[in-house]
């Protein structure tokens, strides 16, 4: 696939990956986010930061599979940063809508410039947030998985991998996939003992992390005998 | 006699428009009926005589001290938004898997600590007593709540015609346990869904045996064609669709509280100073009208301490949560 192709693909996958926050805002413009918005909309982001972590993680395999669609390696960055761009609303859902936040009264305080009452507001709801973070085991796998991604995101220009060099880069990077196995063991830790919701998506990051641990097993076979000798 | 009586229905009643295919349900329910009421020589004495009552069709009532001065949720997301995970886990599952419920023929026995082991027809058993209108505050173990205009009378009166033992102390609800007519519902669960209460809040006057919601018969999805609603506990304590209703001398097992006995006990009264393990239970979306629910403060026994706290005088709510 020449560059120039690639260069017209790339707003299109933009503006593609900006769907499902367009299908999102329609149904909350239609008010069609059913009996319980929040947690509609608490899902849906959350479920789509997980949908495109497993697609950036899926391109590394792919490629490898077939040699013709090695281009694809042009869309990680986005893909990735759009897994954080998700999950910040997903964490941004959890901060302003879930914990109770009057986001109403917050709005209009704004309007009439009370940063007083803003900040009152706000003292209302930190301390269900803290005894979230101190307490709760899915709380604190999410914040993590999210601060990964964030930390991702930050380093994801060029210009700051060249400055990281290439070596210490990789290594930060690879946290991608702790970030996704915390993901998954978080949404598993939501739901209620017994659900199983979360099984597709264990299961595709499984398929994605097992093809790379198998073929990185295969390399060290290839190399010949292992590098360092057993000693009794 | 109720021989004569139960497949006395009006025409109108028989096919309206999707429910045609229930004629033949109706058929059934009527020779069953007059199987069941054979058996029925010495149970219920109808109050009134309701008829076959459908899915979806209006309901006699009559008004109840019991009921809360609250606006009730708006029947459309009282419908769409419901745990019953017989017909899949996700919050609108029911909603489109439960239309497949058979609610006609339905029989309820109540076997155990009884003088006698009974089995009810449904419509013998709503027609027993005069239904009530009971608008209660519904809270969910997940933090949400809605206000529901239930339909139905005291469970006590059922109690009572029972004729349950001294030894009974408790008292377990079983609900339908039918693959067939459940094909959403995990396999990782032990079905049936049981729940369970003690002795007196079982005879707790708000403790209400449902057949309706909104002046209508309960939808599937609602737990047709009977429940238990107890609203100072948390709705799942509230068993759906029952079968079977079993005195006891000892506490029953019960779903949710086998399943993890850290999140959610057998008592689970509704109590914000107890906080499940996974979220705050201090607070509630409360879904009401608008488009946005309002994050309102949980109350104590979800606002009836008045009325039943004293159920738990000298108990540790914290242990026994």
């Amino acid at each position: 696939m020449n560059n120039n192709v690639i260069r017209l693909l790339k707003p299109l996958v933009f503006v593609l990956c900006l769907l499902p926050l367009g299908v999102l805002l329609r149904q909350a413009q239609q008010a069609n986010l059913g009996a319980d918005p929040v947690a509609s909309i608490t899902h849906f982001t959350g479920n789509w930061a997980m949908y495109m972590l497993l697609l950036s993680l899926a391109i590394t395999p792919v490629r490898r599979i077939s040699s013709k669609l090695a281009w694809l390696i042009r869309f990680r960055r986005m893909l990735g940063l759009y897994a954080f761009f998700y999950a910040t609303l997903h964490l941004a859902t959890y901060v302003f809508l879930f914990s109770g936040f009057d986001i109403a009264g917050a709005f209009n305080n704004l309007r009439i410039h009370d940063f007083h009452g803003i900040a009152e507001q706000w003292r209302a709801v930190w301390p269900v947030m803290v005894d979230d973070i101190q307490k709760r085991r899915f709380i604190q796998v999410g914040l993590l998985a999210w601060f990964i991604l964030f930390l991702l995101a930050i380093t994801s220009p060029q210009w700051v991998m060249q400055k990281m060099g290439g070596k210490p880069w990789q290594t930060l990077h690879r946290s991608v996939y702790a970030a996704a196995a915390l993901a998954v063991i978080h949404f598993a830790w939501t739901l209620k003992k017994g659900n199983l919701e979360w099984w597709k998506d264990g299961l595709v990051l499984a398929i994605l992390l097992g093809l790379r641990i198998l073929w990185s097993l295969q390399k060290r076979f290839a190399q010949g005998k292992p590098k360092v000798a057993v000693s009794r | 006699m109720l021989i004569g009586k139960a497949p006395e229905f009006k025409s109108s009643e028989i096919t309206p428009r999707e429910r045609f295919l229930n004629r033949r349900n109706l058929i059934f329910g009527g020779l069953a009926a007059v199987g069941v009421a054979y058996e029925l020589r010495h149970g219920l004495p109808p109050y009134i005589s309701t008829g076959v009552v459908q899915a979806s069709s209006k309901l006699p009532t009559v008004p109840s001290k019991y009921a809360v001065g609250e606006a009730p949720t708006p029947k459309q997301k009282a419908i769409t938004y419901n745990n019953f995970y017989e017909y899949g886990t996700g919050k609108s599952d029911p909603a489109h898997y439960a239309k497949n419920l058979r609610t006609r023929p339905w029989t309820i026995s109540v076997e155990g600590k009884v003088q006698k082991p009974l089995t009810f027809d449904i419509d013998q058993l709503a027609g027993y007593r005069p239904l009530e209108d009971r608008t209660y505050r519904f809270r969910c173990v997940e933090a949400w709540s809605m206000v529901i205009p239930w339909v139905g009378y005291s469970l006590s009166e059922l109690i009572k015609a029972c004729n349950p033992l001294p030894s009974a102390k408790y008292v377990q609800f079983l609900s339908l346990d039918d693959h067939k007519q459940q094909p959403e519902r995990p396999d990782s669960y032990d079905w049936p869904y049981s729940e369970g209460l003690r002795m007196d809040e079982a005879m707790h006057p708000l403790t209400l045996l449902t057949f309706g919601a909104y002046g209508e018969t309960l939808e599937n999805q609602q737990g047709a064609p009977v429940r238990i609603i107890v609203p100072w506990k948390y709705g799942f304590k509230s068993a759906k669709s029952i079968v079977k209703i079993r005195f006891l001398d000892k506490q029953p097992p019960t779903t949710w509280n086998d399943q993890a006995p850290s999140e959610y006990g057998f008592y689970s009264n509704v109590n914000p100073n107890h906080s499940h393990p996974r979220w705050s239970q201090s607070q509630e979306r409360h879904i009401d009208a608008s488009l946005f629910p309002k994050t309102i403060k949980t109350l104590p026994f979800n606002g009836y301490a008045n009325q039943v706290a004293s159920l738990y005088n000298g108990m540790d709510l914290n242990k026994n949560f």
